[in-house]
């Protein structure tokens, strides 16, 4: 039986000895004998390493991947992004992929710095001063950006713009039904939050937060001047929802007037994977900072005044303040945020503005073609759009999707799915069915769209 | 062109190259991996102009920034990423990942933490293109094998838990606590209760009182008892109508196995509560026991624990939460499951696997389906070593833990001194009596020594607290080279000698000034 540990039975024997055991089951005698697994686990008998391989090889081949056979026009939320074999490269360093959360600094530093230099990158994207070392996906940053807001108001409730990614908002809402909030959704119409207006809002039910997406997540530009305005007066935060790659080219976060920013940072570096694993970013100013969730890296000197770094204001975390923590995260997600500093590292600032602007020609060169095509119309009326966009033909999302894989394209994503059938007030039931979410990076050719579109054309006839 | 040293320039006659000497893009010559200087910053290795990204040609016509979107919405500027060729991005990653201990590198007996080895065949399983590069929203007709392979973990983890389904979403053990209490929640108010308790014991890791919070409950603390472990008599004392739940680890943070689980799990059920399983140490028991069994309802395992997939410096990890059958109907969804309506071999218009929302469903917990390819790795492990495999991994895993604590109990303080389960927790408290020695102090010395330092003033209960799960991957060879060198420490100290220097120095920085880090804070670059 294949298996990874050292020992011989010579070695295990003479150990025993030691011990003064008989057997290795003596070492399990604390267990009692009701509760033990008598007859062993039915699972399987071990399989040597070629066999296993070979069988997740079947597994691999019964999907359709972006790099076998399937040209990847889906985004919302992630996306596929070129990863140059350099990133690959020193990411998978066995360093970086086999330590653990940097509790010991001084054999650490590897880790620490690279940690410390992805702070800094997140904070320059979001144009904020404070960026923590990663959450597990775009979900998470979420939620514990509203729980960063909870923790310094009286409020239990939070106003959430419906241009927020759905399935992160189904996240928002599972992990904080214990605590009872009222989170308050806000319908998009064309493309734009419907906030109440400013001079028609009393005080009393003053959330601790606005959450808008930047752009959100039907790819649309909303103008946060006015969610600025809104929280000014009710005395919330400001947390926008932030896709980095479109922080390319637009005004950061900060800029706006946000508090806190928050995105998914799988865009750098990190493949689709089918979901994970992601990142999560989050920055803010420094009014924010005692109550920043998880790891935080800060720049130090060693005892002989070398630059050191080192985990920094731990007395915020789990380990320390137990039940009293505004957060639970130990764990985070440490290598893929190191990846996206390695990527943003290469991408260079110039790199970054063509990636945007590659990312949104792209799609403006789609959108011009797919729009000409009779009974397809976008869902997002004149809203300005950048990296993505959602149509609405003539059929069911569900059924274009299946033609157009039969030419070699994943066409994108069914609203329908994206948000579990439930549709906002602004989209109706037959609509969302008949809704597509379409993306286009910077690997996608000109033959490529062309060839899209034609298949497009065809594939939405009713 | 001087070749001596290591930071040597090629600073030639040129006044550019003289000038460029001084100007930014620092220079990226050192040996770092010594010690003997600091790494520059990516920041300060960065020269304007220079660059190393290079994108596909794609044809597409080049409309103007200020035609694709109105023109407010533009930066001035775009965010100041660093500079530097590909070259420079290679030697400046590789220099910091020579200042780095690893598993690979050598022995990590940090407790609780289950640094074993992690196979590298699962690194090629992930990177199978088709395993790598399919999108999360890809319809379910066009990714079987990935429905498939969660399908077949969820199965195997199961089995190995002794429960009847589980969540593949929450990306890591404290995500998959505040999960499970989230069930816990949702099972009680099915039934029109309300408990406000969840109980923790004393031992518990940080995670569990901070999720319980998260989830809306308050924590009532019960003391670990002389022996360690939980004391029926006390619980009982603590438990009502208002308690939803106990969370526990077992075996507990000390490393030992709560011997009256069985009397526990009927005296938390009889008060209508339901039990927790924190599965941060199921290494210990794989194939041996499980929670199921036990009478646990609902259980949580850290994958990159004890199912070897690699802890990336810090993460990613993934925590599946498995439950009993009368919890099934709450569980986030969706969920892939076998499709009972489909032939095989699948076609297309009735795939094997679909998604499925339990009826009940507390909803997601993750932005997709989970940290795929971390779960992807734990069911490449656990097939290679089957049910056969797993149950020696855990035979070795104790082993190994208990060859430990015999062999330095003579020179290290036991609170606990029984047969352990996978890890061993000494205490350096008459140490620190008698010569001063710290838990801390014997950490860093350790570092000199070429190990990673055990866990330490973990769990909370132990007074300078030495964790140390050494894993089954560790040879007895190690072991003895790991034990010797802790002897060594004290046996320095007590000689009045080497010892009393203040460790560590053998390491690419000395001593982290910690409190000059939280005096100014310096979270990036441009706080310098
Ligand atoms: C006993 C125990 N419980 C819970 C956790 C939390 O797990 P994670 O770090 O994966 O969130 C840990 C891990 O560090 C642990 O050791």
């Amino acid at each position: 039986m294949p298996d990874y540990t050292p020992h011989t039975d010579e070695e295990i024997a003479s150990m025993l000895r030691f011990l003064k055991l008989e057997s290795v089951d003596d070492l399990f005698n604390s267990i009692p004998v009701a509760i033990r697994t008598a007859g062993g686990l039915a699972l399987s008998p071990g399989i040597p390493e070629p066999d296993v391989t070979a069988r997740m090889n079947e597994l691999a081949r019964a999907n359709r991947s972006g790099a076998e056979d399937l040209i990847c026009f889906a985004g919302g939320g992630a996306y596929d992004h070129v990863i140059p074999p350099v990133v690959s490269a020193l990411a998978s360093r066995s360093e970086f992929v086999t330590s653990y959360t940097p509790y010991q600094p001084e054999v650490a530093q590897g880790v620490l710095q690279a940690i410390f230099e992805f702070q800094t990158v997140v904070s320059r994207l979001f144009g904020l001063p404070i960026a923590n070392a990663s959450l597990y996906d775009g979900s998470s940053a979420l939620v514990e950006s509203v729980s960063m807001s909870l923790a310094g108001s009286t409020s239990r409730s939070a106003w959430i713009s419906s241009g927020v990614h759905p399935q992160w908002r189904s996240v928002l809402s599972t992990l904080t039904r214990g605590r009872e909030l009222d989170l308050r959704t806000f319908a998009l119409v064309n493309g734009e939050t419907e906030w109440p207006e400013v001079d028609r809002l009393g005080k009393e039910s003053s959330p601790s937060a606005l959450v808008v997406a930047y752009p959100n997540y039907l790819g649309c530009l909303e103008e946060l001047d006015r969610v600025r305005k809104i929280c000014d007066h009710l005395g919330a935060a400001m947390i926008v929802v932030v896709d980095p790659v479109a922080a390319g080219i637009l005004r950061t976060a900060g800029d706006w007037g946000a508090d806190i920013a928050v995105g998914e940072g799988q865009a750098f570096g990190n493949p689709l994977g089918f979901g994970g694993p992601y990142l999560g970013m989050l920055a803010c100013t420094q009014d924010y900072v005692r109550r920043l969730p998880g790891r935080l890296v800060g720049e130090t000197t060693d005892s002989e005044g070398t630059r050191a770094y080192v985990t920094t204001l731990r007395a915020r975390e789990q380990d320390i303040r137990r039940e009293k923590a505004t957060s639970n995260v130990c764990t985070n997600q440490t290598l893929m945020a190191i990846t996206a500093a390695i990527q943003l590292s290469w991408l260079g600032r110039q790199g970054l503005r063509e990636l945007a602007l590659r990312c949104a020609r792209g799609t403006r060169y789609l959108r011009d073609r797919l729009v000409d095509i009779e009974g397809v119309e976008m869902v997002t009326g004149d809203a300005p759009v950048l990296r993505e966009f959602a149509l609405r033909t003539r059929i069911p999302s569900s059924k274009l999707i299946t033609r157009m894989a039969e030419s070699g394209f994943l066409a994108g994503i069914a609203l329908e799915n994206l948000t579990a059938g439930k549709c906002d007030e602004s989209i109706t039931r037959s609509d969302l069915e008949r809704s597509i979410l379409i993306s286009v990076t910077e690997k996608r050719t000109r033959q490529e769209i062309d060839a899209y579109a034609d298949a497009f054309e065809k594939a939405s006839q009713p | 062109m001087s070749t001596e040293g290591f930071n040597t320039v090629d600073r030639g006659d040129t006044d550019l190259a003289k000038k460029a000497y001084g100007m930014p893009g620092g220079r990226a010559a050192s040996i770092p991996s010594l010690g003997r200087e600091f790494e520059p910053t990516i920041f300060e290795l960065s020269s304007p102009g220079r660059s190393s990204h290079q994108f596909p040609t794609t044809n597409i016509p080049e409309f103007a920034p200020d035609e694709l979107v109105p023109a407010h919405h533009l930066a001035k500027a775009s965010p100041q990423m660093p500079e530097v060729s590909e070259r420079d991005l290679v030697g400046h990653f590789t220099r910091l990942s020579h200042r780095q201990f690893s598993v690979d590198l050598g022995a990590y007996p940090l407790g609780s933490c289950t640094m074993k080895y992690n196979p590298k065949v699962c690194d090629s399983v992930v990177a199978m293109p088709g395993i790598r590069d399919v999108h999360p929203g890809t319809p379910s007709a066009m990714c079987q094998g990935w429905l498939e392979l969660l399908v077949e973990l969820e199965e195997a983890l199961c089995e190995i838990t002794g429960m009847a389904a589980a969540t593949l979403q929450p990306a890591a053990g404290a995500a998959g606590e505040l999960t499970g209490l989230l069930l816990m929640r949702a099972f009680h108010e099915a039934k029109g209760a309300r408990p406000k308790r969840v109980v923790v014991p004393d031992s518990a890791h940080g995670t569990n009182p901070a999720s319980v919070s998260l989830a809306g409950y308050e924590v009532t603390t019960v003391k670990s008892d002389e022996r360690g472990c939980i004391n029926v008599a006390d619980l009982r004392e603590v438990l009502d109508s208002d308690v939803a739940g106990i969370m526990l680890t077992n075996p507990n943070t000390l490393g030992l196995f709560e011997e009256d689980i069985v009397a526990i799990a009927d005296a938390v059920h009889e008060a209508g509560a339901l039990l927790y399983y924190d599965g941060a140490n199921l290494n210990a028991i794989l194939g041996v026991t499980r929670p199921g069994d036990m009478g646990f309802d609902i259980v949580h395992m850290n994958l990159h624990k004890t199912f070897a997939t690699p802890h990336g410096g810090g993460g990613p990890g993934a925590g599946p939460v498995a439950v009993s059958e009368r919890l099934k109907s709450f569980l986030p969804g969706p969920r892939p499951v076998r499709n009972p309506g489909s032939e095989s071999p699948p076609d297309w218009q009735s795939p094997q696997f679909v998604w499925e929302t339990p009826q009940n469903s507390i909803g997601r917990v993750h932005s997709w389906h989970g940290n795929a390819l971390v779960l992807a790795r734990a069911l490449t492990y656990i097939w290679i070593h089957g049910g056969d495999g797993l149950l020696k991994v855990a035979q070795r895993a104790v082993l190994n833990a208990n060859w430990l604590r015999v062999r330095l109990s003579e020179t290290y303080d036991v609170p606990f001194n029984r047969t352990c389960m996978h890890e061993v927790v000494f205490s350096a408290a008459s140490l620190k009596k008698r010569l001063g020695l710290t838990a801390l102090d014997i950490a860093k010395h350790l570092l000199d020594e070429g190990f990673h330092s055990p866990t330490v003033y973990f769990p909370l209960i132990v007074n300078e607290a030495l964790m140390i799960e050494p894993t089954e991957t560790e040879s007895v060879q190690t072991l003895e080279a790991l034990a010797e060198a802790l002897e060594r420490i004290v046996d320095a100290t007590d000689d009045g000698g080497d010892a009393s220097y203040r460790a560590p120095r053998n390491t690419p920085v000395k001593r982290v000034d910690e409190a000059k880090a939280a005096r100014r804070l310096v979270p990036t670059f441009d706080a310098r």
